[in-house]
């Protein structure tokens, strides 16, 4: 498989719609419904990156959430090689998880520490069931090698590991299934610049390895711009532009994003 | 240009482990007018060196050497006098401004607890102050009322700048005060600062590990490695003519805006090596 057949849709979302409801007024007894995502449409392209780009609250974390099923829709469809996520049974749509993973924020809170490393790595192809006991062994190591880890690091627990290699865990947690499409929710705002710049590689590296999509939820727009081919830009739940990183950089249509791109420090200076 | 603080071989230790630097001999100078970025990763001992400063180093840690500011040596002082200095000549804001406030008191009650505590201000001259102050950093003057929880972060990192600058300090430390911030807002609070900065004539000491904001904001620079200060100078020298392999490579990984950039991880074997050979 290669990355030249761009046009092959992998995940397509149509008219996403979720809303939350509020308490509010003095006591609370009031309800306020708040749109986290309004009418938002994504396509994600085979062996591509998408860059979802917003401030806090602009319902990038609910956008991901939902297009893995993870919070229910108002309204809309999403499709996963064609199949609409929403319509299927809890089995099938098990067996689907397998191909959409996801790796989190903050590698301290999302490694259960009362387990070995290898087990949390190890666990979904545990509930995949694939493979042998001895297969799904040699996986967990092959895979904690690939990200940078050791065999041997299999078992011993989260906290005997830095930030930078609670990520690499991460990682390995959500590609040892070989999934197709990958959720990374700001997966470097935790880390430190230098940290930052080996797990970039490491993903870049694996997505080409493996030829996964990432969908790649960022504040950060340096980050966006090293990272990903195409992007969108969402505002108070609704997505203001979208299309090619390199165009948007050098000619942002809306003024929301001129003010993002704006906002990068150091921008002046370079 | 006059100096505020001049702190030499300043080094910093577990109390039961003295022989493992956690800062090791830092001298610097800051003067008033300028704002001087201390860079590193986490666990450089960036913050350990703004806390030495203020005394406000925990009881397992101790530290040695001078820290003079404005000609007296407060690493000396009890902590009777330094709570003189504290607040009133030397003001600090906290990365994070969710848990810095105390919740149950409105802002303006907070912004005015150190009028009241160094310069004696009550009543309506108080009340005026602490409005002043408030328009200063750019939040309307009814917010006085306002408790924390009801101000974005943003806000609430304005009524923290308002709370470190109300007695006019001399110095000013501010460690990572917009990490925890949107990059719009990140922004808009570097502007402050570097607005309050000149209209005062602070010295600021300001602590990040974002080479974007240190171009934002620096006049100078201080690169921290593990305790030691490996690089100082200019901006400019430090950011476009690197001289220790170390801030060479942390250049390296940092992400451009072109996007041009090839990435390259810190290989640390391969620094130990050559700092050995430098």
């Amino acid at each position: 498989m290669t990355n030249s057949n761009n046009s092959e849709v992998i995940l397509q979302a149509n008219h996403l719609v979720k809303t939350y409801s509020q308490n509010s007024g003095r006591f609370g007894f009031g309800q306020t419904q708040i749109k986290a995502l309004d009418d938002v449409s994504i396509t994600l392209k085979a062996g591509s990156t998408l860059a979802i780009v917003g401030e806090s609250g602009s319902g990038k974390s609910t956008l991901a959430r939902c297009l893995l099923q993870l919070q229910p829709l108002d309204s809309g469809e999403v499709l996963f090689q064609g199949k609409n996520l929403a319509q299927l049974d809890a089995k099938s749509l098990r067996a689907e998880r397998k191909n959409l993973q996801m790796v989190f924020q903050d590698p301290f809170a999302s490694l259960n520490p009362r387990m070995r490393v290898g087990e949390i790595v190890g666990e979904g192809l545990l509930i995949h069931d694939l493979g042998s006991a001895d297969a799904q062994k040699n996986k967990v190591y092959q895979m904690l090698e690939r990200v940078g880890l050791k065999a041997n690091d299999a078992l011993k627990y989260p906290h005997q590991f830095s930030g930078g290699q609670r990520q690499r865990i991460g990682i390995a947690r959500a590609l040892v299934l070989e999934p197709k499409v990958v959720v990374c929710d700001e997966p470097v705002s935790a880390l430190d610049v230098s940290v930052q710049a080996q797990i970039l590689l490491l993903l870049k590296e694996l997505q080409r390895e493996m030829n996964l999509s990432y969908l790649f939820i960022s504040h950060d727009l340096r980050v966006v711009r090293h990272i990903a081919e195409e992007m969108v830009v969402m505002h108070k739940g609704k997505i203001v532009e979208q299309g090619n990183v390199v165009e948007i950089y050098n000619a942002p249509q809306q003024p929301y994003t001129k003010q993002l791109l704006s906002a990068i420090p150091g921008r002046k200076a370079a | 240009m006059s100096e505020i603080l001049n702190i030499s071989h300043l080094t910093v230790t577990p109390k039961n482990e003295l022989n493992r630097f956690l800062v090791k001999d830092a001298t610097l100078k800051l003067s008033a007018g300028k704002t001087t970025c201390i860079v590193g990763e986490s666990g450089s001992g960036k913050s350990l060196t703004a806390l030495s400063i203020m005394g406000l180093l925990s009881k397992q840690l101790q530290s040695t050497g001078s820290v003079v500011f404005q000609g007296q040596d407060i690493a000396k002082l009890d902590n009777k006098a330094l709570q003189k200095i504290r607040g009133a000549k030397i003001g600090m804001i906290f990365q994070e401004p969710m848990t810095s406030l105390n919740p149950v008191l409105t802002v303006g009650y907070q912004i005015g607890e150190s009028l009241t505590a160094h310069l004696g201000l009550k009543g309506s001259g108080l009340k005026l102050r602490v409005e002043s102050l408030l328009q200063q950093v750019g939040i309307p003057m009814e917010r006085a009322n306002s408790y924390p929880d009801e101000l974005s972060g943003g806000q609430r990192q304005r009524v923290m700048i308002a709370m470190s600058i109300a007695c006019e300090p001399a110095l000013l430390i501010a460690d990572e005060p917009t990490t925890a911030l949107d990059m719009t807002v990140q922004a808009q609070i570097l502007q402050l600062l570097d607005e309050l900065k000149t209209r005062m004539n602070m010295a600021m000491l300001f602590i990040t590990h974002d080479f974007g904001v240190v171009a934002d904001i620096a006049d100078d620079v201080i690169v921290m490695f593990r305790g030691e200060i490996v690089e100082t100078g200019t901006k400019k020298q430090v950011l476009e003519k690197p001289q220790h392999p170390y801030t060479k490579a942390l250049l390296a990984c940092v992400p451009d805006y072109e996007g041009k950039k090839q990435l390259k991880p810190i290989d640390y074997a391969w620094l130990k090596d050559s700092k050995v050979a430098a």
